[in-house]
């Protein structure tokens, strides 16, 4: 597939999202029960992109206890826990998967 | 915004794309943690309904905000509500909520807020041109893929917050995972769509 078209696809339903209460205002509300589902949606579509990529980053199922990435990932995780900073997170989790990475 | 444009334009080459084609997916689409996610899927091949799904799905948070802004925009005209609808983003709206919130009668809030936006805009494309830069001189041998991931455990661990939040999202994380070898790949909104069914009846039990 076209990937500009991809790109235009993506750009349709986010625009929709923008644009829906700004311009609905006062004409539609949203429902107690629709909040309370959204409120689920970042940890969900999250762990739902990091699992995969930590557990299968050569295309099979890796559980074991020798992936580098996964402990690459639990430093981070420890990072993103106390400092809650985006930026210190990527840098320790690359530096330590590097560093697992030369050592073993 | 800037390390966050820097990883978009960064992992844009590290996921095949072109330069041009990185800038234009931010000019296009311009909502990093959804192109990040996009890019993810499509450096694994994924289906263009997944690939538009999670695009889709990560973005409905928009929706809050409008919801939010709406009411201090209510009574512009159509095409100033369509520009700054487009212009939307989590910084623009933090940034504008909190002085709407202190000054509900302020007669500019319209230029504020877009004042913001264009400060966000610009910072953005800029930022994703540089990690395209960037992103071109770094050889494959260094795992730059492995920075999308990172970006989104930063993100996601603050928004873990209760005990249903982390059944929910495991949940979600464990089907996605061995759902990869469904047909179009659905095992991604089917993780996504039973975690918020779980998450939500845990969440209705502790009441």
């Amino acid at each position: 597939m076209n990937i500009w078209l991809l790109f235009v696809l993506m750009a349709i339903g986010t625009y929709a999202w923008r644009l829906s209460f700004i311009y609905l205002f006062g004409k539609i509300e949203l429902s107690e029960r629709a909040n309370r589902a959204l409120h689920f949606v970042p940890p969900t579509v999250m762990l739902s992109l990091i699992f995969p990529s930590i557990l299968r980053s050569q295309g099979t199922i890796d559980l074991s206890l020798d992936n580098p990435r996964f402990y690459a990932a639990l430093v981070a995780g420890v990072v993103a826990y106390y400092t809650k900073n985006v930026l210190l997170t990527i840098a320790v989790g690359m530096g330590a998967l590097f560093l697992i990475q030369g050592l073993f | 915004v800037i390390p966050f444009a820097l990883i978009v334009g960064i992992s844009a080459v590290g996921s095949g794309l072109s330069s041009v084609e990185g800038i234009g997916m931010s000019l296009v689409v311009f909502a990093g943690a959804s192109q990040l996610a996009g890019l993810q899927l499509i450096a694994a091949s994924a289906s263009v309904v997944v690939i538009v799904f999670t695009v889709w799905v990560i973005n409905v948070r928009f929706m809050l905000y409008s919801a939010s802004l709406g009411v201090h925009f209510k009574d512009l005209p159509f095409p100033w509500k369509a520009g700054l609808a487009w212009l939307l983003t989590d910084q623009a709206y933090a940034v504008s909520i909190v002085e709407f919130e202190n000054n509900p009668d302020n007669p500019h809030k319209k230029w504020f807020y877009l004042g913001a936006c264009v400060v966000m805009w610009a910072v953005y494309i800029l930022g994703t041109a540089v990690g395209v830069l960037v992103g071109a001189q770094i050889p494959e041998s260094w795992s730059l893929d492995f920075a999308i991931p990172l970006t989104f455990i930063a993100l996601a661990i603050p928004a873990i917050k209760h005990r249903a939040d982390l059944v929910a999202g495991v949940l979600a994380g464990g089907i996605t995972t061995f759902g990869v070898g469904l047909p179009y790949n659905l095992g991604l909104p089917l993780g996504v769509l039973v975690g918020i069914g779980v998450g939500m009846l845990l969440e209705g039990n502790q009441k």
